[in-house]
């Protein structure tokens, strides 16, 4: 029994590391970022496993960061019947989070590309521009001014729009962005898109861009589940 | 207040039900017979069970089969069952019969959220998780239900996306106080999410499917999200660090589009990808869905891709395409049913 008990605890060890959260906060009505402390290297875009306990089953978030900032963040938003998120919403600095090793490959090329993102889809492009990183154009999209995540850091970009199905000034392009995108009147079709967010927007726009002349392997996906 | 379905429940879980509700201890193998070895429709027909408790039983529960509302046929035999999901939703169930074994296709979700670019069903979105006994309910709710020798998992969804209630209905359909199938005549199909697969390979005996569709890591990346989650050369590698037995198949889907991953170039890759990989690929020919660029490979095509990869000593096989006329592919009848109650704000 004592042997069993010492495999599964070893077990554990080697696929988690226990780490401090470092900060918190709420950057938007149940939407949180928190930080805990580097230990490894990543290219931005990657994901890691999140769990509240080595015995749960991790959850994915895309690292939030940039790969030269001193600590990993991860963006997320409460979901009320989730296993996680609510109680790594009321989770205090230096309390303890396990997190897994880095993977993916939801990666940026450094090719000429058009980001695409809705909610906290926005993860991966905040690390990749944090680090550097640079796309001809991003399109961010939301209900609200208060969901475009980040927006403050991203105005810094040449072209940038936010797109808001249900609000409207500061600039906001008002409608979803499927529309933003179809009342463009040219879409290149010699350069790449990365999309991130939810399955029906990513399957939207990527229908919308295949229609409009963009070869499918242009188009770089990322889906949560 | 709605019952709750006592179909799909595992025999541990019915104990507890009995458990709360003070019924013998013997009632909750009862009820798994009645449920799984019986045809019966209500609890009141489980006549072995006293009067006093069935009536018991009758208030908080019911078996909860859910029979199809539409069924299409094709001129090869075979059909295309749409059974209603919670949610004014659909799900899909293909039965195909062949010489001398009748196979059944089962959906494990409403949608999928995956997003694979060829496929119908990712058109749809993700609704819901099905649970066991609406997994199982395809099998036990068609009408060749007797006849059925093989039960493959691939149908709408992804299994390893809701891998609990997948593992609890092949539970039930394995299980000596359930429908006591063999493993064997089991197959699940995964897009190669690792950690539900290596779950998978540890808490069952069925076979396994991938959905592969190009050895190349970008060309997969654009035909198939989750590349970029779960890369398929780690998928492979976790595959071939698993024992598969004597008995156990691991198999991997192909489907050939023309002029993207039908070249020799995808011959050579696979050969080395599959390396020391006890394995069998399935060449799948392409039905087109509407709108979509891609196209299917031609035959002569398929045929000598498939002798090549035989040569060079990956058993390779082409799956006969049946039920082309009633769009047996998932997705198609479905997504056509499906009324979007509300539409997401982004």
């Amino acid at each position: 029994m004592y042997l069993i008990v010492l495999e599964q605890t070893l077990f554990r060890m080697s696929k988690f590391s226990e780490v401090a959260i470092v900060n918190k906060k709420e950057i938007a009505n149940k939407v949180f970022v928190i930080e805990f402390k580097r230990e490894f290297d990543f290219n931005p875009g990657q994901i890691i496993g999140i769990t509240m306990s080595p015995d749960d089953k991790p959850r994915l978030y895309s690292i939030c960061s940039g790969n030269n900032d001193k600590h990993i963040s991860i963006l997320f938003n409460v979901k009320e019947d989730g296993k996680l998120t609510p109680p790594l919403a009321a989770a205090n600095i230096g309390d303890k989070i396990w997190i897994t090793k880095v993977h993916g490959k939801f990666v940026f090329n450094n090719e000429l590309a058009w980001w695409i993102a809705t909610g906290t889809g926005i993860a991966p492009f905040h690390s990749m521009f944090k680090s550097g990183q640079n796309p001809l154009k991003l399109i961010q999209g939301g209900r609200l001014k208060s969901d475009m995540y980040f927006s403050d850091e991203f105005k810094a970009m040449n072209d940038y729009v936010r797109c808001a199905s249900q609000d409207t000034g500061d600039g906001l392009f008002e409608g979803r962005l499927t529309k933003y995108l179809n009342e463009l009147e040219d879409i290149p079709t010699n350069i790449n898109y990365y999309l991130c967010g939810s399955t029906n927007m990513v399957m939207d726009v990527r229908n919308l861009l295949i229609t409009r002349g963009v070869g499918f392997d242009k188009v770089i996906t990322e889906i949560y589940f | 207040m709605s019952k709750e379905n006592l179909f799909g429940k595992t025999l541990n879980e019915l104990k507890d039900i009995c458990s709360e509700l003070k019924l013998p201890g013997f009632t909750a193998k009862q009820i798994s017979e009645w449920l799984y070895k019986k045809e019966i429709s209500t609890i009141d027909e489980m006549t072995n069970i006293s009067k006093k408790n069935r009536e018991l039983l009758s208030v908080g529960f019911q078996v909860g089969l859910i029979p199809s509302i539409k069924v299409d046929e094709s001129t090869d035999g075979t059909k295309k069952y749409l059974f209603p999901a919670k949610g004014k939703n659909f799900i899909e169930t293909a039965m195909i019969p062949d010489k001398d074994r009748k196979t059944i296709c089962v959906s494990s979700q409403v949608g999928c959220k995956m997003g694979c670019l060829f496929c119908m069903t990712a058109r749809q979105g993700f609704q819901n998780n099905l649970t066991a006994g609406e997994i199982v309910n395809q099998y036990r709710s068609i009408d060749e239900f007797q006849d059925i020798s093989n039960i493959v998992y691939m149908g709408m969804g992804e299994p390893f996306d809701n891998l609990d209630e997948v593992l609890k209905s092949i539970e039930i359909l394995t299980a000596d106080w359930g429908y006591a199938m063999s493993p064997r005549r089991i197959t699940v199909s995964t897009i190669g999410i690792i950690p539900a697969m290596k779950t998978f390979l540890e808490n069952s005996e069925a076979h396994l499917a991938v959905s592969m569709h190009t050895p190349f890591d970008e060309e997969r990346k654009a035909l198939m999200p989750v590349e970029s989650v779960y890369a398929l050369k780690d998928v492979v590698n976790e595959i071939k660090s698993f024992d598969f037995g004597l008995q156990r198949r691991v198999s991997f889907e192909y489907i050939m589009f023309k002029g993207v991953n039908d070249t020799p170039a995808h011959v050579d890759e696979l050969v080395k990808l599959l390396k020391g990989v006890r394995c069998r690929i399935n060449l799948i020919r392409f039905h087109p869905i509407p709108d979509s660029t891609l196209v299917g490979s031609d035959d002569q095509t398929i045929l000598k891709f498939k002798e090549t990869l035989n040569d060079k000593g990956i058993l390779t096989t082409i799956r006969a395409s049946r039920g082309e006329d009633i769009f047996a592919a998932c997705g198609l009848l479905s997504t056509k049913e499906l009324v979007k109650s509300q539409e997401e704000d982004y």
